[in-house]
């Protein structure tokens, strides 16, 4: 129990790579929190696909103790936070209960369209800010321009921005001053109202169950207490309260302004509500705090096991991940072409991407993924309007009265040598400029664009085009309608439902033709040729011609070759309950996802 | 009731393991040996044909084939003996054919005459390529001339004389081929094989290839042109295409070649040689140690070498299958359905018919389309 004066809690926020986890490592670090034969590089970043991809996904908090040069110690609590875009709604939650933020900015990149992202949603949720310019090591560090660059396009004062590599340790010793001079206490808290605590996270441990992560306002929360979830009603006994430092330490008590965590033997992270209150089940306090907007998936795909008989295996593994993340969905669903599967939301492609992964690698099941779609607003000739998930279910056209499809407000910072291919990306992509202006050498431009232009390769395009120096950000901004079909794609006069999508009218012959193409390098030949076309209704917009198989044939086969020749074709039988088959037609797996890629 | 293997006849096959140097598309079980004890390996083939023998019980054989490696650095002496023991082993087809490898060298054709004398009466020579840039690039040591020169002494010497070629070469067009067979259809006799060049891991080529290099080799289309061209040419000079890669006059098919494709029994003995023999009306794989001087050591410790696994009805049906489809005659398939206990899928067999694949009537045999598109047939027959 530690009174406020002596606490700050603040989260660490920053641009993708800018280096938040290896400043929280330095943090960490420098306090002796764990000991030093302990340590390793974004020690946070605990999840596989973390450390393989380098990047943080989940928000982690940690508990160091400083003492500080006025000869006090201060407890601080850190968030590090993940950068990447689909993760955006864990900044904006972690910063609701911490009072200030370190905005990491890398030198030798300056600002970037999360950093701008990061900074309005830390002055939204009425932090103090101090900025760090990170990589001073490195040779194109240009720390005086970067911070010229702060002052003009974020307009907070730089003067005082803490130089640092958190990569060699330079310049840390500043930044835990900084939190204690610079960042504010919690502002208020009676250890003696009842229990008042914001639900900040929770998160699934395969041997503790549903571990919450708690910011107390109000009150003390201990061991034994019965505790009450003010939105969802559950009540629960509290087993166990700690902190990370970033091991899970038991305290006696946690009090107002600090931040921990509890084990109530809850079942599924989905029983609780981020952003929620809790309190004490006899004594509850009066007002429940605001809560959270919920995240909300916005890029769907089927996803299917690649050999039938893993569907059990795969319905398995999607609960179990599911308990562990609240933020993705799933139905269950049929395709003519690919039998059963689920159809999942998440919050990008990133976030698709990652369970995507953990489902093939924790559990080992081969999937097939169709392609990214978004939720369509489909209004009848009748007068109803209903949610299309999936461009499957798209109902006859003609009992259609229109379509409509959601927008996004797309941020892109980008050096001036690129902004032309930028904006014409942009403009390939239906976009609609809403703003350009200069800031510090780069371009900033922001565009009112269609989600479904963007779900699937716009993020890969957008580095490519800018050889990696644009960065992007985006938030939703609601539907609009537009011309809208769906296309179907024809595998040798049979269409492929997994491979049908939605396109905007005037780009759809374009969008045709690309994937024929694609498709016919991706199928293999067999021994008819097969047409390939992608249609609209019954008019077929675009076609090619797959060529018949012309050699296939052992040459040499004598007496020692039956063996062998037997075991390829045994194996091939065994490889082939693995295979789709589509009327006569083989299809690879990889050709439903891709087939869509554009590369011009 | 007669036993399956009896569809296609009894052979035996002498693998002699030695070449004089390793060809770089070659994956046979082939070394190279600075001496070769002639009359250690005599006496070793003569005790394993002595063992085979004693375990098939008497039988007519229809053939012996010596492959190899290069059967042609065989002393005369080494194939007599080999012969001389077959002759006590087993009882002869009147019509047995005994045929030997043999690499166009000046040297052993120098040989020819020992081994008709011990009763070789058909000889398959490995020309691989009528012009010397492209037997160059193929390792091989002859050159056009001497390989004529001992294609000439062999005609004289056995009245069944074949060549080998490989074709679908590096940089070779279309054109160049029809030239080269046209050249190779004035000398055949009534026998040839043409193989095209297939790139087999675990060889010079193969390595090379894997590393990205060994350009110039025909694309599929190319290929598959040279092919038809081939069967298109042999059929005008009469020769025509009862196997894959094979070609006859009819009557002077390879016997021997005959009895793997029609799923016979054969026995095989040297490095490496896989047999099919039926035992009590089972049939067994065999296969022998692969390396040479492993194999002798076997033989005098152990008194054997090789391996025995007991096949299956399924996958006997499936090894006839993938043999007899290769040949002209293709196969009957009540053998197939006998032996596996269920016939094959009739309706693949309808697919492939109308796709035409394979020809309509009572056996089942590929069309020319089908045959080089064998693989895939096969595919599509056995795996549903
Ligand atoms: N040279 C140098 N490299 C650094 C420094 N700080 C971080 N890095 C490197 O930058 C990369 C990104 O660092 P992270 O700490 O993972 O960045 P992050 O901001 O946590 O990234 P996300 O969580 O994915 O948003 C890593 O390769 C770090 O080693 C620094 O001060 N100097
Ligand atoms: C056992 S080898 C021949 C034996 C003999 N040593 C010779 O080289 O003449 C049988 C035949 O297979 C063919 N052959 C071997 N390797 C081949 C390959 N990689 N591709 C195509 N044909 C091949 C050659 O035509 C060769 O003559
Ligand atoms: S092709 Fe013939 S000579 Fe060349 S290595 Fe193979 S077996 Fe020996
Ligand atoms: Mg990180």
């Amino acid at each position: 129990m530690t009174d406020l004066a002596h606490i700050r809690n603040f989260s660490i926020v920053a641009h993708i790579d800018h280096g938040k986890s290896t400043l929280a490592d330095r943090l960490i670090q420098l306090t002796g929190t764990v000991a030093e034969r302990d340590m390793q590089e974004q020690m946070l970043d605990s999840m596989d696909i973390e450390r393989e991809r380098g990047i943080t996904i989940k928000a982690n908090t940690v508990r160091i103790e400083y003492p500080a040069q006025d000869g006090e110690t201060y407890v601080l609590n850190l968030i590090d936070t993940p950068g990447h875009v689909d993760f955006a709604y864990e900044v904006a939650r972690s910063m609701h209960a911490v009072e200030g933020s370190l905005l990491v900015v890398d030198a030798t990149q300056g600002v970037e369209a999360q950093t701008l992202a990061n900074v309005y949603t830390a002055i939204a949720a009425d932090h103090e800010i101090v900025p760090v310019l990170n990589k001073v090591d490195l040779p194109a560090a240009e720390p005086d321009r970067v911070k010229e660059q702060i002052e003009d396009v974020i307009g907070i004062d730089s003067q005082d921005a803490c130089l640092i590599s958190a990569k060699t340790g330079v310049g840390i010793p500043d930044v835990l001053e900084a939190i204690v001079k610079r960042l504010p206490a919690p502002k208020e808290g009676d250890r003696n109202a009842p229990l008042k605590a914001m639900l900040v996270d929770s998160k699934y441990d395969q041997y503790l169950g549903v571990i919450c992560i708690v910011r107390i306002i109000d009150g003390v929360l201990k061991k034994g207490d019965r505790i009450r979830m003010m939105k969802t009603g559950g009540i629960y006994d509290v087993d166990d309260v700690g902190v990370y430092r970033p091991a899970m330490t038991h305290v006696k008590e946690l009090g107002p302004g600090e931040i921990g965590y509890l084990n109530a033997s809850i079942k599924q992270v989905r029983d609780t509500r981020v952003g929620d209150t809790i309190t004490h089940e006899k004594k509850p306090c009066e007002k429940a705090l605001p809560g959270f907007k919920p995240s909300v998936p916005v890029v769907f795909c089927g996803l299917f096991p690649v050999d039938a008989n893993d569907f059990e295996d795969m319905r398995d593994a999607i609960e179990k991940l599911a308990l562990n993340d609240a933020s993705f969905t799933f139905e269950m669903e049929t395709s003519a072409a690919l039998g059963f599967g689920f159809r999942c939301g998440f919050l990008g492609l990133l976030h698709l991407e990652v369970i995507r992964d953990r489902l093939e690698r924790e559990y080992n099941i081969e999937l097939i993924t169709t392609a990214p779609s978004v939720i369509y607003h489909l209004f009848t000739k009748d007068g109803e309007q209903r949610d299309l998930h999936n461009p499957a279910d798209m109902p006859d056209m003609s009992t259609v009265d229109h379509i409509e499809e959601p927008r996004i407000k797309a941020t892109i910072m980008v050096p001036d040598e690129f902004l032309g291919d930028v904006l014409k990306l942009c403009q390939e992509r239906r976009g609609i400029q809403m703003d350009l202006t200069y800031v510090g050498g780069r371009a900033m431009t922001v565009y009112d664009l269609p989600l479904n232009e963007v779900v699937f390769d716009f993020y890969d395009r957008l580095k490519s085009v800018s050889r990696g120096y644009a960065s992007f950000d985006y938030e939703m901004i609601g539907y609009r309608e537009d011309n809208l079909v769906k296309m179907s794609i024809l595998v040798n006069d049979e269409p492929v439902d997994a491979l049908a999508m939605m396109v905007h009218r005037d780009r759809a012959e374009m969008r045709g033709r690309a994937m024929c193409e694609k498709l016919k390098e991706l199928i293999p030949r067999h021994m008819f040729k097969i047409p390939i076309q992608a249609a609209i209704g019954g008019k077929v917009i675009a076609r090619e011609t797959l060529s018949a198989m012309r050699k296939d044939v052992t040459a040499k086969c004598y007496g020692g070759d039956a063996t062998r020749k037997k075991k390829l074709l045994e194996k091939q039988k065994a490889g082939k309950k693995k295979m789709r088959q589509f009327g006569k037609v083989e299809i690879p797996q990889e050709a439903f996802i891709s087939a869509l890629k554009m590369d011009g | 009731m007669a036993e399956d293997w009896q569809n296609g006849g009894f052979g035996l096959y002498i693998h002699w393991p030695w070449c004089q140097s390793k060809c770089p598309y070659c994956d046979f079980n082939s070394h190279v040996a600075a001496f070769i004890d002639q009359d250690r390996w005599a006496a070793a083939y003569v005790a394993e044909i002595e063992r085979m023998a004693a375990l098939t019980g008497p039988r007519v054989l229809n053939s012996v084939f010596f492959g190899g490696g290069t059967p042609s650095l065989m002393a005369p002496e080494t194939v007599d003996a080999v012969l001389t023991a077959v002759r006590r082993a087993w009882p002869l087809a009147n019509d047995l054919e005994v045929t030997l490898e043999a690499n166009p060298g000046s040297v052993e054709a120098g040989r020819f005459r020992g081994y008709a004398q011990a009763g070789v009466n058909r000889v398959s020579m490995g020309i691989q390529a009528l012009n010397n840039r492209d037997l160059r690039r193929l390792g091989r040591l002859h050159s056009v001339e001497e390989a004529r020169a001992a294609f000439d002494i062999a005609r004289a010497q056995f009245d069944r004389v074949s060549f080998d070629l490989i074709y679908a070469r590096q940089d070779q067009t279309l054109h160049d081929w029809r030239s080269e067979l046209t050249e190779a259809l004035e000398m055949a006799v009534d026998h040839l094989s043409m193989y095209q060049l297939t790139i087999e891991p675990g060889t010079a080529f193969g390595d090379r290839f894997a590393r990205g290099g060994l350009h110039g080799l025909p694309d599929e289309d190319i290929s598959a042109d040279m092919y038809d061209l081939t069967q298109d040419l042999c059929g005008e000079a009469g020769l025509l295409n009862y196997e894959v890669s094979n070609h006859a006059r009819p009557g002077a098919e390879s016997r021997h070649n005959l009895v793997y494709w029609r799923y016979g029994d054969y026995v095989g003995i040297g490095p490496g040689a896989h047999g099919r023999v039926t035992l009590d009306g089972v049939k067994h794989a065999t296969e022998a140690e692969r390396i040479p001087g492993k194999w002798l050591e076997n033989l005098s410790i152990h008194g054997k070498s090789e391996s025995w696994e007991v096949l299956d009805g399924t996958e006997q049906a499936l090894e006839m299958l993938l043999m007899g489809m290769r040949l002209g005659e293709g196969i009957d398939p009540a053998r197939f359905a006998a032996l596996n206990g269920a016939p094959l899928n009739p309706n693949a067999i309808d697919r492939l018919t109308e796709m035409g694949m394979l020809k309509p009537g009572p056996r089942l045999i590929a069309t020319q389309q089908g045959r080089v598109l064998l693989n895939a047939v096969l595919r599509e027959l056995v795996v549903e």
